[in-house]
């Protein structure tokens, strides 16, 4: 057996194993670091966000479904200058894999924050999030039809020379219309994908429970949704796949990697187990070491017929 | 410094209807905690309680390195905890949150409501020594739930109940019996845990009465630890941002007035 690198380029993206933390699951990191060492971690994606703060959505905002959760937060965040000033200094020194999120009211707005933080060193790459069910705008408008996505894509892209990775929106009849319309406006990846819309009632209340009526739901209950969508994506797009959705074991991550996606995010996972994705890269580097595999690549795809 | 471990149940037993006691081995976390912090639970191993169960410490033996939880079943996940057997491991995140400030040489009012009475408890033994007099209230539907007054005795603190029917001590609202029996001269502090129109009516009286307080709140939450902002509530109903209940508090200092549910600044 030779050595065994787990190291992913995920379009520019350098990962140091191919398990990364979803965006607004992890919020910027550092409220996890009392639980795991978070710069051994493929890529942290922070926390959504915005050119100004952002207070989000009224209470509640999240609910508890079956094998799974729904959310409405609304994007709260503190807008980018705190994070590039208040939050990314410390997750540089301590080398941690910083890919940022952001989310816009307008094609202008996303450009601004790209340039805003396109020369910056402590960021990998730049999540585009087209795709939050939450907010009236700066969100799944923008990722549920093909020529926005395009047009979001390419402002982005032409303002930085950063990885651009647009996070997919499942609320869409046709995904592989969406995929190829990120990869014609420039995109060096994918990530897919973001919640699906749902809602709960409360019926002592006989009103919906959660404040902005809709959310996103999450957890192991929309794996196969993900999975299915991934699998179409890779079969007919060109472009390398950041794949999750309800992950929260190795086997989980593999059925992902053989599905197409070339490296996993976990998500509402980290809410049970703040050491998820440390447990999933090493047990996928166990896996690939008893098949007597040396890298991850070989098995991406893998399950596509 | 928090922390997420295997802890060992050491006793889980029904004290009262739907009102269940576990004690639990997880010194590191024993040894770290403060009273108004919490516990967050995994009931189970399934995806199915996903989330963890965010409860608050009931008491707490930093020597022995135990942890006392008290809960009432009301769904899947406290159903599951309550099958909790002796030796069996728990996964357990904590301690979590911002707890009580503990006052000094004051007399303090604790009212509880239901199992809200539970954080107050762990409160009670590091107040005892601290202050000149420690009050407990403790308000509940009836006396099958009420069931701490043993554990309040043992510090040396008398805790007076009321209930809804009657059948222990004041007949009425535990709010009823502190108006009626709790003359605000003989206090400076309030602590309250329970319902929210119970800490409403709480903290009307310590507004009436110029006195400062604590209350502690409860939002639906997931992560625990101020990453998802699931838990968001509005302390005053002017204020645009939210504060988080799992790590701002869940213990904020009186009025609060959080907008979405009873004014808790209200005279």
């Amino acid at each position: 057996m030779g050595i065994i690198d787990m190291t992913v380029n995920l379009g520019g993206l350098e990962m140091r194993n191919p398990v990364a933390v979803a965006s607004g699951t992890f919020g910027y990191g550092r409220e996890y670091q009392n639980y795991l060492d978070i710069s051994k971690i493929g890529a942290v994606i922070v926390k959504g966000t915005t050119l100004e703060e952002r207070y989000g959505n009224q209470p509640p905002r999240i609910y508890e479904t079956p094998a799974g959760m729904l959310n409405a937060i609304g994007l709260e965040n503190p807008g980018i200058e705190v994070f590039l000033n208040q939050y990314l200094p410390s997750l540089m020194e301590d080398g941690v894999t910083v890919v940022a999120n952001i989310a816009g009211n307008s094609v202008d707005e996303y450009a601004l924050i790209t340039r805003r933080i396109d020369n910056n060193p402590g960021i990998a790459a730049i999540e585009l999030n087209i795709s939050c069910p939450n907010v009236k705008q700066g969100g799944m408008q923008f990722g549920t039809d093909p020529e926005l996505v395009r047009t979001v894509v390419e402002a982005v892209k032409s303002e930085t020379v950063l990885p651009v990775i647009p996070k997919l929106s499942p609320n869409v009849t046709d995904i592989v219309s969406i995929a190829k319309a990120a990869r014609e406006g420039g995109a060096d990846a994918l990530s897919m994908i973001n919640t699906l819309m749902g809602m709960a009632i409360d019926v002592e209340r006989r009103r919906p429970v959660l404040g902005n009526i809709f959310g996103g739901l999450s957890g192991p209950a929309i794996k196969p949704v993900a999975l299915r969508m991934i699998y179409q994506v890779y079969k007919e797009v060109d472009l390398p796949i950041l794949g999750g959705g309800g992950i929260t074991s190795t086997r989980d991550a593999l059925e992902f990697i053989l599905a197409g996606a070339s490296a996993v995010s976990v998500g509402t996972g980290n809410f049970v187990h703040p050491c998820l994705a440390e447990d999933i890269a090493r047990g996928l580097e166990n896996y690939v070491g008893e098949q007597g595999l040396s890298n991850i690549d070989e098995l991406v795809g893998a399950a596509v017929l | 410094m928090p922390v997420c471990m295997k802890g060992t149940v050491i006793s889980n037993r029904k004290v009262g209807r739907e009102l269940w006691e576990m004690e639990f081995a997880a010194p590191e976390i024993a040894s770290a905690a403060r009273p108004g912090q919490f516990v967050h639970i995994r009931a189970g191993d399934d995806h199915d309680p996903l989330l963890r169960r965010p409860l608050s410490l009931y008491d707490v033996d930093v020597y022995s390195g135990l942890i006392t939880l008290l809960y009432r079943i009301v769904g899947r996940g406290t159903q599951l905890l309550s099958r909790y057997t002796v030796d069996q491991p728990l996964d357990v995140m904590g301690p979590l949150g911002r707890g009580f400030n503990l006052v000094q040489d004051k007399r303090v009012l604790l009212v509880g409501g239901g199992v809200g009475i539970a954080p107050l408890l762990f409160l009670a033994r590091e107040l005892q020594p601290l202050n000149r007099q420690v009050t407990v209230l403790h308000g509940a539907g009836n006396s099958q739930e009420i069931c701490s007054r043993v554990r309040f005795s043992r510090l040396g603190i008398s805790c007076l109940a009321a209930t809804m029917d009657g059948s222990q001590g004041f007949k009425g609202l535990v709010t009823d019996l502190l108006e009626k029996t709790i003359d605000p001269a003989d206090i400076d502090y309030v602590y309250t845990c329970g319902p929210n129109p119970m800490m409403a009516a709480v903290a009307g009286f310590a507004a009436r009465h110029g006195l400062a307080g604590e209350l502690s709140l409860e939002e639906y939450m997931a992560c625990g630890v101020g990453a998802c902002l699931g838990c968001a509530q509005k302390l005053k109903e002017s204020d645009p941002s939210y504060v988080k209940i799992c790590q701002d508090g869940p213990v904020f200092p009186l009025p609060v007035s959080n907008g979405n549910g009873p004014d808790f600044s209200a005279t």
